[in-house]
């Protein structure tokens, strides 16, 4: 007796099935490598990139080109080394199809070649620049969603030029960042640099002696770099010197929304670079800032944001790729399209495929809720390129 | 041998050297070439930690400065490579000449004193070079220095993953045996009476400080090879390779393994490179998130192993003969 | 002149904050013979308790006072479940717990008050400057600071010259056996000298917080530094701890604020900008070196 179980309609449908159950097996998700620093005194950057991250993944229904993707995090503990096996770990074992972040240069440095070429695997920088990478080790498979260090404060050097500050007293740490920021704002600045103090990297945490230098120099500004934990100690100690009613404070990285909160009130009326701040007026930027405060009840920093973006820039290669990632040369193409919705507003890459943007000097001042916050109060530069891109093989 | 290979730390200690004696092959197997990466690590690794057994484990001399070799010998090959000179022929005899010298002038200072101010002077020395380092500004500073690998034309080619790994290997099997050779000769005999109490020794008329001294040089000249294979390794070299943290890291393997036994220095090395690849993923079994506080667990750990693992893993191994 | 003087209280204050963190490891190393490299991490725990208590009384004062015991009290729990475990032991065990002790400590300290440094303000009656001299204005909290330290070092003083504790201090840092031997009650002993240790510690953490900052990992790179002045002055002498950190303070100073110019006149500025920091890193370690060459037990240590 035929039964009817097996009928023939019954043989289509199972088949049918069968057929659609092919393409979802064949949706291994899209991987997402990113190296930051989870742990020790800089944890708080690795957790602001990692919530912005969380964000944009939300934000793209968790899938870019139609296909779910997953994000492996890793720690690079803040050291070069660390940070290079991490990198190799998530090439080699992992297998990913991109790997973003890094925070600092030497850990960038460091993990370049294991990425780009043993690995062959697209690198898109969330935060450190460093010069040689704008310049003579640009690699194709390098991206940034951030800017080349000097960029930064280069744009400072240009605002204070405008604003009439005649004399300024540079002070940074006594490493490599350091001394590119301070030698960057001598690229643009054309007042009188009334001395250049390099302070103990990592472990000076008491600014008194440098403090009563400039004090006793009495210049129209001061410039400085402290990246993370170290700005909040110099703002702190330099408004406890009295100095925040006497010698004006411009700075580049040392102020954000991840210090701020500890800065608090005594950071009020500094005056910093940036090339994307929290109240820029695009749509994307709008939304992103919200729904960050509403989940953390903090503001983002540009970490975060340019974490984000790195997450969105991907998003739009897979897009237009329809999730077909295998083509690394076709990915590099679209990649290098920043065919995206930054954060900062549109960019174009150059030649080095760092981004052609503009820089925006912030004030760091109190919303209407009474938390610290920074303030859009001035276009430093517009359509800025980095001076290191002619060093570059890539045209 | 044959009697030491029946006893429970002859067989793990066997299985061990099979297993990394054959470890390109097994990776190149189970494609899990990140795990050749670990290994060369480990190795490499391990090398530094049987140089400072020498001293350490056999002489009861605390350094605190024994990163340093992994900077000279790094940076020796880094400096040469940058300016064109990239002949392992002519890079590695001068790194093992500039580990010596600095060995040689530090353990001159520093064997004067005992206890922690030995451990601070050697610290302080390392520190310095540390220091150096970081400002040497042709040389990358803080940022480090990308370099090409050492070239041995015709010989072998270090780019190449396993012919590079079993460079280190059969290096390792080398310090191994040199260690053995010292340990067990009259010179190493000496060393470790003068552990355990140096008036006596003096009073037998052994040149006590003679003896230290020459220990330190041979261990500053292993471990400035392990800093030529770092180098190698990573084709990068920077100040982080001889951070005090790593000079902590070395002396805890060391104490981990066992101290004053041979293969002592490589149970450490890879306990502790296991221990700080799997707890993460091991506690992210547990429950997701719980992998990141790992060292809430490794640092009790090492506690406990303080306090109650005396002798370290090569202790838990089983009891010594004699 | 004035300015010469507002540098050399900088320097008294950076050495007696200094000399706070070194009083109580030279304490623990010269009467314990224990090397404790998780100092810092009770450095690191004063500053956050300190934050904490204080953010529940609404008072800088009063959050200081109460996180006194506080760290004092974890010290003598730290003492009784890990150190009390460690004095039979030679250093390297020692070395090995307490360096366990650091990760555990930092790791806890991101657990409970997370991976975001805290902030401790300058309490409101000492947020202004000072004008100890006409027209020489100086931070009166840094004031208050020198003020504090010169206090707990006088104290310290009178404690082991003038006490029965004192006088036990003294005749254990040279001789542990003879004191067990004289029947006095070694554990309890040992809790007490590490407890003040711990509060010596703490106090310099959360003293330190309003200038700098509470963060993760504070007290590691502090601890070198600490490790360097009890070495210099002799471990187990508090005068030799003194005076080492007063020595290092001024150092260090002097350092910053002249070396830069010095250096200037016959160096390029560039160079000279970077040299300066570099040498004043490496100021401290030739010094130690120097002294331990000259003296191998520190200026005042023990001579075996």
């Amino acid at each position: 007796m035929k039964s009817k179980l097996f009928g023939p309609a019954t043989i289509a449908a199972m088949a049918t099935l069968g057929m659609g159950s092919l393409p979802a097996m064949a949706q291994s998700p899209i991987k997402v490598g990113f190296v930051s620093t989870f742990s020790g005194p800089q944890a708080a950057i690795g957790e602001d990139m990692r919530r912005s991250v969380e964000l944009a993944k939300e934000h793209l229904g968790g899938k870019m080109g139609g296909k779910p993707f997953e994000i492996i995090y890793e720690d690079d503990t803040f050291k070069p080394d660390v940070g290079k096996a991490r990198s190799e770990k998530l090439v080699l074992q992992d297998k990913v199809n991109f790997i973003a972040g890094y925070i600092w240069s030497n850990v960038l440095l460091a993990s370049l070649k294991t990425v780009t070429d043993e690995g062959d695997t697209i690198l898109i920088s969330a935060n450190a620049g460093p010069s040689q990478i704008a310049g003579e080790l640009c690699n194709k498979n390098f991206f940034s969603t951030s800017w080349n260090n000097d960029q930064t404060p280069m744009a400072m050097g240009e605002y204070l030029n405008t604003k009439g500050v005649k004399s300024l007293y540079l002070v940074g740490p006594n490493y490599a960042a350091g001394k590119d920021m301070l030698a960057g704002v001598r690229r643009t600045y054309k007042g009188t640099i009334v001395n250049e103090d390099f302070t103990k990297w990592p472990d000076q945490i008491d600014f008194s002696a440098e403090l009563a230098k400039i004090a006793a120099a009495k210049p129209d500004g001061i410039f400085i770099f402290y990246p993370g934990a170290h700005g909040v100690q110099f703002v702190k100690q330099w408004a406890q010197a009295g100095l925040n009613k006497t010698v004006p404070l411009y700075q580049v990285f040392s102020i954000d929304a991840i210090t701020l909160p500890q800065q608090g009130d005594l950071a009020l009326g500094t005056l910093g670079a940036q090339e994307w701040v929290n109240d820029l007026p695009n749509e994307q930027n709008k939304r992103y800032v919200a729904d960050f405060k509403k989940k953390h009840n903090v503001y983002p920093s540009y970490y975060g944001a340019q974490s984000y973006d790195a997450i969105m820039l991907m998003a739009s290669a897979a897009d237009a790729l329809k999730g077909d990632l295998s083509n690394k040369d076709k990915v590099r193409a679209e990649l290098k399209k920043a065919n995206f919705k930054s954060l900062r507003g549109d960019f174009k890459y150059n030649t080095n495929q760092f981004p052609i943007q503009n820089f925006y000097i912030q004030e760091a001042v109190k919303d209407s809720g009474g938390m610290m916050t920074v303030k859009t109060i001035a276009t430093a530069v517009k359509d800025a390129k980095d001076p290191y891109y002619e060093k570059c093989p890539m045209k | 041998m044959i009697a030491a290979l029946r006893t429970p730390r002859g067989l793990a200690t066997a299985a061990i050297l099979l297993v990394l004696a054959v470890l390109p092959l097994l990776t190149q197997a189970f494609d899990q070439r990140y795990l050749l990466s670990i290994g060369t690590r480990i190795v490499i690794w391990s090398i530094a930690a049987v140089s400072l057994n020498m001293i350490l484990g056999y002489g009861g001399l605390v350094s605190f400065g024994h990163a340093v070799f992994f900077g000279i010998g790094g940076y020796a090959v880094g400096i040469l490579s940058a300016n064109g000179l990239h002949s392992g022929w002519l890079q590695w005899p001068v790194a093992i000449a500039a580990s010596v010298l600095w060995a040689a002038l530090v353990g001159a200072l520093s064997l004067r004193t005992r206890g922690l101010y030995f451990i601070m002077i050697t610290l302080a020395f390392a520190q310095l070079v540390f220091y150096v380092s970081a400002g040497l500004e042709a040389y990358g500073a803080d940022d480090g220095l990308n370099i090409s690998r050492s070239r041995f034309p015709g010989l072998i080619d270090l780019r190449d993953k396993a012919s590079f790994y079993w460079l280190c290997f059969v290096l390792l099997l080398g310090t191994l045996w040199f260690c053995s050779r010292f340990a067990n000769s009259r010179f190493g005999f000496v060393l470790r009476g003068a552990k355990s109490n140096d008036q006596r020794m003096m009073a037998l008329g052994f040149p006590v400080f003679r003896y230290r001294l020459t220990a330190f040089i041979l261990s500053g000249a292993f471990g400035g090879l392990a800093g030529i294979l770092l180098a190698n390794e990573g084709a990068y070299v920077s100040p982080a390779m001889m951070s005090w943290v790593k000079s902590g890291d070395l002396i805890v393997i060391v104490v981990l393994g066992g101290m004053g036994t041979l293969f002592g220095p490589l149970y450490g090395t890879i306990a502790f490179f296991v221990l700080e690849e799997s707890l993460k993923p091991l506690l992210d079994l547990g429950r997701k998130g719980w992998g990141e506080y790992w060292q809430i667990v490794f640092g009790p750990m090492l506690v406990l192993i303080a306090l109650y693992a005396r002798g370290g893993i090569d202790s838990l191994l089983g009891r010594r003969r004699g | 002149m004035d300015y010469l003087l507002i540098q050399m209280l900088n320097g008294v204050q950076l050495g007696l904050l200094m000399f706070l963190l070194a009083a109580g490891l030279t304490l623990t190393f010269g009467i314990m013979d224990l090397v404790n490299l998780a100092h810092g991490s009770l450095y690191m725990m004063g500053a956050y308790l300190a934050w904490t208590l204080i953010g529940v009384t609404d008072s800088f004062f009063l959050g200081a006072l109460l996180a006194l015991p506080a760290t004092f009290l974890l010290g003598v729990v730290v003492e009784a479940v890990v150190m009390r475990r460690l004095y039979a032991r030679d250093h390297l065990d020692q070395v090995l717990a307490t360096f366990g002790l650091i990760l555990f400590f930092n790791e806890l300290v991101r657990a409970v008050w997370g991976p975001a440094g805290k902030s401790i303000a300058v309490p409101a009656f000492l947020a202004h400057t000072v004008e100890i001299l006409p027209g020489v204005l100086y931070p009166a909290y840094r004031f208050a600071i020198i003020v504090v330290g010169a206090l707990v070092a006088l104290f310290l003083a009178w404690l082991v010259a003038r006490t029965r504790l004192g006088m036990l201090i003294r005749a254990g840092a040279s001789n542990r056996r003879m004191i067990a031997a004289l029947g006095v009650n070694i554990e309890l002993l040992f809790s007490l000298v590490f407890g003040l240790g711990a509060v010596f510690a703490g106090l310099a953490g959360l003293m330190a917080a309003p200038i700098s900052s509470v963060k993760i990992g504070m007290g590691d790179d502090i601890l070198i530094l600490a490790f360097v002045i009890i070495v210099i002055g002799g471990i187990g002498s508090i005068k030799g701890a003194f005076v080492a950190a007063m020595v290092v303070g001024q150092i260090d100073i002097v350092g910053r604020a002249f070396l830069p110019d010095f250096l200037k006149t016959f160096m390029s500025s560039a160079a000279a900008s970077s040299a300066a920091p570099a040498i004043s890193q490496v100021l401290v370690y030739v010094l130690m070196a120097g002294v331990l060459v000259w003296r191998p037990t520190g200026l005042f240590g023990q001579r075996t």
